[in-house]
C-alpha cells in the first residue's frame, strides 16, 4: 500500500508540475530602454537619427511608459514577432517599458493590465484576440491610460476614447506570397513534375475565422493570378498553436496530392512536414528557413513596430489614437521576408516588385470581385459582419466599386466568403 | 560474516515524531532548498540570490493588488483541495478535479448565456449555483457509481472524465463563440453584468474568498465531526470492517464522490461568475492536479491546506516576478520553485523514516572486506 501511495504521489507531482509549467508561468520582463541603447549594436546607422529625434520628444510632450501583455513567450513565432516589435519601437522612441509574457486569455490579462498601471505604465498593449474583453474591462476603469489591442474587433462599437484596435492589410502580403507560390507551381509544371490541372495547393488553417479565411483566400487569389489552373484544399486544426496537428494536417494535404503548402497557424509543424516530404512551403509570421532550408520560399508577416511607435508618439503629443488603425505596405506594417533563392522560381523578385507597385498605387485590388465567384456567381453586393454580435448579424456593405473592401470598416479582417476553387476539408472548428 | 555485508545505512520507520521536530525537519528542508536555489542562481545567471528571493516575496506582497490576486488564487486552489479531500480520506483517488471544475464552469456559463437576458441576478445567481453544483456532482458520481457497482479503477476513470469534460467545453465554446470562427466566447454579459458575482465595496475578489473560507470550515466539520465523515474514515481504513459494522459502502462511495464533485463544481462557479466571466478549456489551469499535492502535503487537514495552497501560489507568483525583474525565461523560475517543492516533499520522507547508520567500530572490518 505504501508503495502504491508513493507512486501515486509521485505521479500527481509530475502531473501538477506539468500543469504549472504550462499554465502557471506568467512572466514579466522589465527593461529600461537606456540599458538597451547603451549596447553598440542598437545604434544602427539608420536607427540613430530616429532615436535622437524621439529622445527629444518626451521633453516637450507627455512621458510614456509602455506595458506589453503577450500570450506566450519567444517560443511562439506569433509572440516573437510582437516581442521584437515592442523592443524595437520602445528603443527607438527611447521610452521605458515592461513586457509580461505567458498571460492567458482570462482574468489574468485584466490583472496584468492593472499591475502594469500600478507600475506607472500609461500605454498598455495586448497581442492576442482573447485578451480583448479583459482589456476593455481594464480600459473602462482606467480612462487616463491608453489601451491598444492587436487583432480585436470591438473598438469601433465600444465607443471608449482610450481603447483601440489595430491590424494590417496583411491580405496584401498574403497575395504577394501567393504570387511567389504560383510562380513556383508554374516552374514545376514546366519541369514536367505534374500537369497544370494537378496544381493543387494545401493550406493548414487554425479556425474557420475571418482572419484565416481572408488569409488563405488572398493567398489563393495571388497564386491563381499567375497560375490560372491552381486549386486549393484547406484543413483546420482548431488551435492557433499545435505543432502535432499542424504537421499531421500538412502530411494529410501532401498525401491528397497538394504540390505546395502554406499555413496560418503559429508552430513549425507544417514547414517541418514539408521539409521532410520535399514539398515547397510558404509560411507566415516570419521566416521558417531555419527548419526548412530546402523547401521554404517566402513568408509574409505584420510588423507591429510602426503601430506601436504611432501610439507612443500620439500619447507624447497628446493627440487621439484612432479607434481602428490599419497598417499598409506604405506604413511598413506589411512585410515580406527575403526570398529563398534556392527554392523560389526564377524571376520571383522582379514579379513581386511589379505586383507590389500595383497594389501600392491602387491599380490592383486583392479582392477584385471579377477575379472570384461564390457558388458559381460573381458578387456585386455583400453584407459582412463588421460589428461583432453573438448572432453574427451581417451589417455593412463591403463590395464597393467592384471590389471587396477588406480591413476598411474596422481593422480586423471580415472577409468570410467561401470562394470557388477552394475546398474546405473540415469545418468543425 | 553477516556484519561484513551490513550496508552503510538502512532505512527504518520512525516512531511518531513530536510536532516541533516534524516542523523542524520541514523548515530545514526549505532552508536547504533555498541554499541550493541560491547556488544555482549565482552559478547560472550570476545574479545576487538575495535579490531574487526579495523579488519572489514582492511578487505576492509588492502591492495591494498583488496581495488580493494572491488571496484570490489561494482561495480557488484551496476550494479544489478541500473538494478532493473527502474522497481521498476514503482512499478514492479522485484525480478528476480538473473535469469536475470544467463542467461546473460550463454549467455556470450556460446559465449566464442562456438566461442572462431573462432573469434578474437575484434568481439567476442561485440557478447558477444549483447548476454548477449539480454538474460537478454528476461528474463525480459517474466514476463512483462504476467503482461501487463493478469496482472499476477510479484513478483511470476520473482521469478519463477530465478529457471528456475538456472536449465538452471545447464543443460549447464553438457553439457560443463570438465572432464566428474565433474559438473564443469572450466576457459573457459584459455590458449588463448579468450573473456576475457582486463586488464587495470595490473588491471583486472578496466574495470568492469568503465563500471558500466558509466551505473550508464546512469540510473540516464534515470530515471531523459528522457521521458521514466517520463513515468515510472507516471505509477508507478497511472496506471489510465497514461492511462488518453495517455501513453501506456503495452508498458512502457515491455520496462522498458526489460531494467531492459538487465542491469542484463550486470552484468552476467561482472562476466563471466571480473572476473570469468566460469559459475556456484551460480555465481550471491544472488546479485539479495541483490540489492533489496541496491536500496531500496538508495531510488532508483543511486548515493546513490554507498553508500549503499559500505556498504553491506564493511560489507561482514569485516565479513570474523573478522573470519580471531579471528578464529570465519562465523556465528558470520553474526550476527554482520545482527545487523547493521537491525538498518539501522529500522532507515528508524524513519525517516518516530515518536513516540508521552502521555503528562506528565496523570501520576496521570494512577494510578487511
Amino acid at each position: 500500500m505504501k508503495k502504491i501511495l508513493a507512486i501515486l504521489l509521485a505521479s500527481t507531482m509530475v502531473l501538477s508540475l506539468a500543469a504549472c509549467a504550462s499554465n502557471g508561468a506568467a512572466t514579466t520582463t522589465s527593461e529600461p530602454a537606456a540599458e538597451a541603447e547603451a549596447a553598440p549594436e542598437a545604434a544602427e546607422a539608420e536607427a540613430a537619427p530616429e532615436a535622437a529625434e524621439a529622445e527629444a520628444a518626451p521633453a516637450e510632450g507627455n512621458t510614456v511608459k509602455a506595458g506589453f501583455i503577450f500570450l506566450h513567450d519567444e517560443n511562439s513565432t506569433y509572440d516573437l514577432n510582437f516581442l521584437n516589435a515592442a523592443k524595437e519601437a520602445c528603443e527607438s522612441a527611447g521610452i521605458e517599458y515592461i513586457i509580461k509574457t505567458n498571460i492567458p486569455e482570462g482574468q489574468e490579462c485584466y490583472d496584468a493590465a492593472l499591475e502594469l498601471i500600478d507600475e506607472g505604465c500609461n500605454f498598455i498593449f495586448a497581442d492576442s484576440f482573447g485578451h480583448e474583453d479583459f482589456m476593455i474591462q481594464a480600459a473602462k476603469e482606467n480612462p487616463d491610460v491608453q489601451f491598444s489591442h492587436a487583432t480585436g474587433t470591438k473598438a469601433h462599437t465600444e465607443g471608449l476614447s482610450n481603447y483601440h484596435n489595430a491590424f494590417a492589410d496583411i491580405f496584401q502580403g498574403r497575395y504577394l506570397a501567393g504570387v511567389a507560390a504560383g510562380l513556383k507551381l508554374n516552374e514545376m509544371i514546366e519541369n514536367g513534375e505534374f500537369t497544370a490541372e494537378e496544381a493543387k495547393i494545401g493550406y493548414v488553417g487554425a479556425y474557420t475565422y475571418a482572419e484565416v479565411i481572408s488569409g488563405y483566400t488572398s493567398f489563393f487569389l495571388g497564386a491563381r493570378s499567375v497560375c490560372p489552373t491552381a486549386t486549393m484544399e484547406v484543413t483546420f486544426t482548431g488551435s492557433w498553436y499545435d505543432e502535432t496537428a499542424e504537421k499531421e494536417g500538412a502530411n494529410k494535404l501532401i498525401q491528397n496530392g497538394c504540390k505546395l503548402i502554406s499555413q496560418h497557424a503559429d508552430s513549425m509543424g507544417a514547414p517541418t512536414a514539408c521539409e521532410t516530404a520535399g514539398v515547397p512551403n510558404v509560411s507566415y509570421n516570419g521566416s521558417t528557413e531555419s527548419v526548412a532550408p530546402n523547401t521554404f520560399i517566402i513568408s509574409s508577416r505584420i510588423d507591429w513596430a510602426p503601430y506601436m511607435l504611432h501610439c507612443i508618439e500620439a500619447i507624447q503629443n497628446g493627440t487621439e489614437i484612432e479607434a481602428d488603425w490599419t497598417g499598409t505596405l506604405a506604413t511598413g506594417s506589411v512585410k515580406l521576408t527575403d526570398i529563398n533563392a534556392n527554392v523560389a522560381a526564377a524571376g520571383t523578385e522582379e514579379k513581386l516588385a511589379e505586383v507590389t507597385a500595383a497594389l501600392e498605387d491602387g491599380s490592383l485590388q486583392v479582392f477584385d470581385a471579377s477575379t472570384f465567384t461564390v457558388g458559381g456567381e460573381a458578387l456585386d453586393s455583400y453584407l459582412a459582419d463588421v460589428d461583432t454580435d453573438p448572432d453574427y448579424t451581417p451589417d455593412t456593405e463591403v463590395i464597393i466599386d467592384g471590389a471587396f473592401h477588406e480591413s476598411e470598416f474596422r481593422s480586423a479582417p471580415y472577409f468570410d466568403l467561401q470562394i470557388d476553387g477552394i475546398e474546405l476539408l473540415d469545418t468543425a472548428f | 560474516m553477516n556484519e561484513k555485508h551490513a550496508p552503510l545505512f538502512h532505512i527504518a520507520k520512525r516512531k511518531s515524531l513530536t510536532w516541533y521536530k516534524a516542523w523542524g525537519i520541514r523548515l530545514l528542508a526549505i532552508l536547504l532548498a533555498l541554499i541550493l536555489d541560491a547556488l544555482i542562481t549565482t552559478l547560472v545567471t550570476g545574479l545576487n540570490p538575495l535579490g531574487v528571493y526579495g523579488t519572489i516575496f514582492k511578487g505576492s506582497f509588492g502591492s495591494m493588488r498583488k496581495f488580493w490576486v494572491l488571496m484570490q488564487n489561494i482561495s480557488i486552489l484551496l476550494c479544489v483541495s478541500i473538494a478532493v479531500t473527502p474522497a481521498f480520506k476514503m482512499r478514492f483517488w479522485n484525480v478528476g478535479g480538473e473535469g469536475q471544475i470544467l463542467v461546473g464552469a460550463l454549467a455556470t456559463a450556460a446559465c449566464m448565456i442562456l438566461l442572462g437576458n431573462s432573469l434578474p441576478n437575484a434568481i439567476l445567481i442561485p440557478v447558477m449555483v444549483l447548476a454548477s453544483v449539480a454538474a460537478g456532482a454528476v461528474w463525480g458520481l459517474i466514476p463512483a457509481f462504476f467503482k461501487a457497482k463493478w469496482n472499476t479503477n477510479e484513478t483511470l476513470f476520473t482521469l478519463m472524465m477530465n478529457y471528456v469534460a475538456t472536449q465538452l467545453v471545447a464543443y460549447f465554446v464553438i457553439v457560443w463563440e463570438v465572432p464566428k470562427g474565433a474559438g473564443k466566447i469572450g466576457i459573457i454579459n459584459q455590458s449588463t453584468e448579468a450573473g456576475w458575482f457582486p463586488m464587495i465595496g470595490t473588491n471583486r475578489y472578496l466574495i470568492n474568498i469568503i465563500i471558500v473560507a466558509v466551505l473550508t470550515f464546512f469540510v473540516y466539520y464534515y470530515n471531523r465531526f459528522s457521521k458521514h465523515g466517520y463513515e468515510i474514515a472507516v471505509v477508507g481504513g478497511s472496506e471489510k470492517t465497514a461492511r462488518y459494522v453495517g455501513i453501506n459502502v456503495q452508498k458512502v462511495i457515491m455520496r462522498t464522490m458526489a460531494l467531492s464533485g459538487a465542491l469542484c463544481g463550486v470552484a468552476g462557479l467561482l472562476l466563471v461568475a466571480g473572476t473570469n466571466h468566460t469559459v475556456t478549456t484551460s480555465i481550471s489551469g491544472g488546479r485539479g492536479f495541483t490540489a492533489v499535492m496541496v491536500a496531500w502535503l496538508a495531510k488532508f487537514n483543511p486548515f493546513a491546506m490554507i498553508l500549503t495552497s499559500f505556498l504553491i501560489v506564493f511560489l507561482e507568483r514569485g516565479a513570474s516576478a523573478i522573470s519580471s525583474d531579471f528578464g529570465l525565461n519562465a523556465s528558470f523560475a520553474d526550476i527554482i520553485t520545482g527545487i523547493i517543492l521537491f525538498f518539501i516533499i522529500a522532507s515528508e520522507f524524513f519525517i516518516n523514516y530515518q536513516l540508521v547508520f552502521r555503528k562506528g567500530h565496523r570501520k576496521t572490518e570494512g577494510k578487511e572486506a
